[in-house]
């Protein structure tokens, strides 16, 4: 287990350093001087050269990514070329919110889907089991951003139940509840379904196992067979989808962020792209990968600890 | 050697019972009313955005001021924009876009990860660890992340959707192409093939392609919805296909700004993005389960 936890922790590791350089090559295959873009065109050679000093940029790449990555090591992201606020506490403000979002789409996803799931596959072909068919397949057919705009639409400009603008009152948690539900309701209902349809499926498959024909013959009653028995072994592959699975999430509540204004880091890295802000997104981007690296590993590693086969594969 | 090999009797029968089950799956594929449903969903989308010019009512780009945000009506079937353009044409010629993302970036992902795969699979082991983890880090990177940054600094063009397209779906290819040729690395035909002396480029394009290009071509299939929404959601959000030009993303995102004065733009913009997704789904599921049920597993 212990070799298994290392091996798993050094990929991430690996992962979050090669996409770190393919971001700083990136950054730094921008067309044009960084200085002067940061600059602007009417800065002058001495304050061209100061700034250039200050921010390595005078030393070779190498270096500079040397520097880089000791300063993110650090937890310093550098500062916003605007404003001068450090990036690194820019984030540490929006980060809650979309983790809020995420956690609150992700989790009526599984309160819902995981339920639906195992009830179709308790009695397959029955009318529970087509209704969750068609409304699986029905929600992942519709992007998230376009649920979004969907959802705009339905509940807040024809039936005005739910504002649309903002993330609430800081203050007020009731508020802030209320400006959550429609952009966590768009971003996990196309989950709702994915999770139903990879609920059935992998249970149906668990059901026709050996062990849960002895647990049956037994006389176990149903409800011990399919929750004590069989739901530990088919949730597996669903919580790898899920890990997965969270970028997609991630990219979601880019979307919300954009559509419903609220705040959060994939709005700071919308907004800072359009306002040219490259430090900030350097360092938004560098956020969101690692917070992916971490999800996927804390599925993978749930999923090793669950099935002890998985551990051997890797 | 002087005769083909339809001559030798016994592989004259191979053929034969070839070519009877391949009937057979045809049949089968012909006997699912939902794959039928996809099949039709695919021939409209590209039939519409083929022949868009053939169905359109307007120019896609002609303004008629006097009836902007109009909703539906027989001279402007699904209604206008807010410069009065004919939604029902932009959105026909929106599916041209669609199309041309779709298929390009579809087939050079395709080629380019069958190629990467079957590499990652018959190649030493280091180049096979290098390329996996190649490939889990594009995948680390949320694709709509990886859109921004690349916008950032290259600025919004339909060539770098494109690529943005290509890039993040090439893993996944690459994945499948890989798995099938591990499995058939060591099989007995592929070491007879060796130990006759052919080259790895022989026994790759000759001998292990046809056996791993089938589950690539259904996964190419249930591709296309996704590049077609990374297209229309990277347009939206005007990172992709510039206006004037038609996208369904850039017709979400006019009708997204005027959504308090007219519901038709959001509604028109996305049921096409909808029913393709269906249709794709929905064809490539029903491919899979007549050609490769195995597959069903891993999904």
């Amino acid at each position: 287990m212990i070799w298994y936890l290392l091996k798993r922790l050094g990929l991430s590791v690996l992962i979050v350093l090669l996409a770190v350089a393919a971001l700083f090559i990136m950054l730094h295959s921008i067309p044009g001087d960084p200085v002067s873009i940061a600059l602007g065109p009417r800065a002058t050679p001495e304050v061209q050269a100061a700034y250039a000093e200050k921010m390595h940029l005078d030393k070779p790449l190498v270096f500079q990514f040397l520097i880089f990555m000791g300063n993110v090591f650090r937890g310093d992201l550098g500062t916003d070329v605007f404003s001068g606020n450090s990036v690194s506490a820019m984030l540490i403000d929006q980060l809650p919110y979309t983790i809020m979002l995420a956690v609150a789409a992700l989790g009526w996803a599984v309160a819902v889907g995981i339920p639906l799931g195992c009830l179709s596959a308790i009695w397959p072909n029955s009318w529970i089991d087509r209704v969750t068919g068609i409304l699986s397949v029905g929600t992942i057919a519709v992007p998230s951003f376009l649920m979004s705009i969907w959802a705009i639409l339905v509940f807040a400009i024809m039936l005005r139940w739910l504002p649309v603008i903002g993330a609430g009152d800081a203050g007020d948690p009731l508020d802030q509840l209320r400006h959550l539900i429609l952009p966590a309701f768009a971003v996990g209902l196309g989950w709702v379904g994915y999770l139903a349809r990879m609920v059935r499926a992998s249970m149906l498959e668990v059901m026709g196992e050996n062990y849960i024909r002895s647990a049956r013959a037994f006389g176990l009653t149903p409800r011990t067979v399919v929750f004590r028995y069989a739901l530990p072994v088919a949730i597996l592959p669903t919580i790898t989808l899920i890990g997965v699975g969270f970028g997609g999430l991630l990219s979601g509540t880019v979307f919300a962020e954009i559509i419903f204004s609220r705040p959060g880091v994939g709005r700071i890295i919308y907004d800072m792209v359009q306002a040219r802000n490259f430090p900030v997104v350097q360092g938004a981007v560098l956020v969101t990968i690692v917070l992916y690296v971490i999800v996927t590993l804390i599925a993978d590693l749930i999923v090793s600890w669950l099935d002890p086969r998985v551990r051997d594969s890797l | 050697m002087s005769e083909t090999r339809s001559d030798i009797p016994a592989d004259k029968a191979m053929t034969e019972r070839a070519y009877s089950v391949r009937l057979e799956k045809l049949g089968l594929f012909l006997r699912n009313p939902m794959g039928m449903f996809g099949l039709i969903l695919v021939v409209m989308f590209f039939a519409s955005a083929i022949f868009a010019p053939f169905f359109a009512t307007h120019d896609p780009l002609a303004m008629d001021i006097p009836a902007r945000m109009s909703g539906p009506s027989a001279e402007h079937w699904l209604g206008t924009d807010q410069l009065g353009r004919d939604t029902y044409s932009r959105v026909l010629y929106g599916g041209r876009v669609a199309l041309k993302v779709a298929a390009i970036g579809v087939s050079v992902a395709l080629i380019t990860g069958l190629i990467l795969g079957m590499i990652a699979g018959f190649g030493p082991r280091w180049l096979d660890n290098f390329l996996l983890l190649v490939f889990d880090t594009i995948r680390s990177f949320p694709t709509i992340v990886l859109a921004l940054a690349a916008v950032a600094l290259l600025g919004p063009s339909l060539e770098l959707v494109l690529a943005i397209v290509i890039v993040t779906t090439i893993p996944s290819y690459g994945r499948l192409a890989r798995t099938s040729t591990l499995a058939l690395k060591n099989t007995e035909f592929i070491l007879a093939e060796r130990s006759l002396g052919a080259s790895t480029p022989r026994i790759l394009f000759v001998h292990i392609m046809p056996n791993v290009i089938g589950p690539l071509l259904i996964l190419a299939a249930m591709e296309v919805p996704v590049v077609v929404t990374v297209e229309a959601g990277l347009s939206f959000l005007g990172l992709g296909v510039q206006p004037p030009t038609a996208s369904w993303g850039t017709v979400l995102n006019e009708g997204y700004l005027i959504i308090r004065d007219t519901p038709w733009m959001v509604i028109a913009g996305g049921i096409p993005l909808v029913l393709t997704t269906l249709g794709f789904t929905f064809l490539g599921e029903a491919l899979r389960d007549v050609f490769d049920p195995k597959l069903r597993r891993g999904r």
